[in-house]
């Protein structure tokens, strides 16, 4: 199972690249790979505020709805259109061309609260 | 994004899907249950990387690589179910006619020896306690196929309803069955090619001797095949092998409901429960209401003459969106008419498809309903059933 260096883990399954301030969140390989067949994402609205720790996206999958949690708190200022007309990118790129959404961080300091790749490898069990 | 709390496809209580982590949560924490039964294949299941999860009191698969994959390939090729969890019953001797006709809805006087049957089992108030098929073996054996979740009950019920002294066997332990579907299937038991849809025979399957029927719960062409348990691996194996040519594909719990429900085929626990009739589900073609007496009879004719308050529609969404699942609310003009008792993405039309009990002046083919998904509404036709029919 693929967990890239460069990123950040929530034990929920998202991952999050910090650039700056701005927080770009996915799904990772582990997920996709447990849902499979990813048929629909619904995204936040640009400009929402998000919260750690609470949903806000969902990913259906032929066998199910999943809800995504924000994995830091701030404003959405970016969601990738695509997944609307081509929601299997998540499957075939999860950390690449199926990101979900991008989060202009209120708190950076909530990044130390997530996974380092090792720790997030050790707790799917990779 | 929590692995475990994800929406079952099927979230009646006997139609769990869920996923890995939800099964280890099962275990540790249901240390009181009954402990999950394993078919005989459960060793080959695993090797061949299925994805397990609990169903009816089973440990099943419910996919190998991808349930859009396994759909297509049953359409497109051919594919193989272990169906082992579900229960076989056996009634057998002069009486048999008299009390399978007395417990089930439909009329076994009908069946030719060798041919197979859509029936139900009901309670006083007509409502399904079981949906199943009846095999007619010889002239007074039968053999009835019913869920895998029902069959200490379905068996306790149909003891105690029989109405005339009759062998009844719980033969559940005894067989194990696999479901080979999809327009190949021909290509694999010479045999019983020349099998008539709904027609079983005794048939020797890579030198194991079996019930061999042409029946399935996909919409397409194949074969279901009761062995002895012991049997099993032998005959999946034989199978697998035999079909690399033509890129068979095991397929799991999550292909087979796909499937199904492309074909509008209820999923007891679902789309029929002990609080809905077969005549709200549509199926009155298998309820033989002039046979004579039979449990729920009574108010399965009140609701044949005079009409049922709601009726079991299938509905196909009108554009790209989220999937219809079970219990979203169904609304017409605004106001919620029914609900969603089965939803999904449906591989072949790549489109969100379901069913739901509406009331009756809204059920209507071709009626422009809306699901209510998440809170926003969606909008869905109500369509003829099936709503996938293969193109010759």
């Amino acid at each position: 199972m693929n967990v890239p260096k460069n990123l950040k883990y929530a034990k929920s399954h998202e991952w999050v690249l910090a650039q700056g301030d701005t927080a770009t969140v996915g799904i990772t390989d582990h997920a996709q790979h447990e849902l499979t067949d990813i048929v629909y994402v619904e995204l936040p609205a640009s400009g929402a505020d998000v919260t750690a720790g609470k949903e806000c996206a969902v990913v259906e999958s032929v066998k199910a709805a999943s809800d995504i949690y924000a994995p830091v708190s701030g404003e959405i200022i970016g969601v990738n259109d695509a997944l609307s007309s081509t929601p299997e990118l998540v499957n075939d790129d999860p950390f690449g061309k199926g990101w979900l959404f991008k989060v202009r961080m209120s708190d950076p300091g909530q990044l130390d609260a997530l996974l380092s790749p090792d720790d997030y490898a050790q707790h799917i069990g990779a | 994004m929590i692995l475990a709390g994800t929406t079952p496809v099927s979230s009646a209580g006997n139609s769990q899907f869920d996923t890995r982590a939800t099964r280890r949560y099962a275990s540790a924490h249901m240390v009181t249950a009954e402990k999950l039964k394993r078919t005989p294949l459960y060793t080959q299941h695993v090797e061949l990387g299925a994805k397990i999860v609990p169903f009816g009191g089973w440990e099943m698969p419910v996919q190998y690589t991808s349930i859009v994959e396994e759909h297509l390939a049953v359409r497109q090729r051919v594919g193989l179910f272990d169906v082992s969890h579900m229960g076989q019953v056996l009634a057998a001797g002069p009486n048999a006619e008299a009390a399978l006709n007395r417990l089930l809805t439909n009329d076994v006087r009908k069946l030719a020896v060798g041919q197979a049957q859509y029936t139900l089992l009901c309670n006083e108030r007509g409502g399904v306690i079981d949906d199943l098929l009846v095999y007619r073996l010889e002239p007074t054996v039968y053999l009835l196929v019913i869920n895998a979740s029902h069959i200490a009950e379905d068996f306790a019920w149909m003891n105690a309803h029989a109405g005339i002294p009759c062998v009844l066997e719980n033969e559940s332990d005894r067989w194990a069955m696999l479901a080979l579907q999809g327009p190949l299937a021909p290509k694999f038991l010479e045999n019983s090619a020349t099998l008539a849809p709904f027609y079983v025979e005794r048939e020797s399957v890579f030198g194991k001797v079996c019930w061999v029927a042409r029946t399935g719960y996909t919409g397409e062409d194949g074969f279901e095949i009761l062995c002895e348990a012991e049997d099993a691996g032998e005959i999946w194996a034989e199978l697998l092998e035999f079909g690399a040519e033509f890129d068979i594909q095991p397929c799991g719990l999550g292909a087979r409901d796909t499937l199904r429900l492309e074909m509008c085929y209820p999923l007891h626990g679902n789309d029929i429960t002990e609080e809905t009739t077969p005549v709200e589900a549509g199926l009155s073609r298998y309820v033989a209401f002039d046979k004579g007496d039979f449990v729920g009879r009574d108010v399965l004719v009140e609701q044949k003459e005079k009409g049922t308050g709601r009726k079991l529609v299938a509905f196909k969404m009108a554009g790209k969106g989220a999937p219809p699942r079970p219990h979203y609310p169904m609304l017409a003009g605004g106001r919620a008419v029914g609900e969603v008792t089965s939803g999904t993405q449906s591989p072949s039309l790549s489109v969100g498809i379901g069913m739901g009990y509406v009331e009756c002046p809204a059920a209507q083919i071709g009626a422009a309903i809306d699901i209510e998904i998440r809170g926003k509404n969606f909008p869905a036709i109500i369509e003829k059933k099936p709503l996938f029919r293969k193109s010759k």
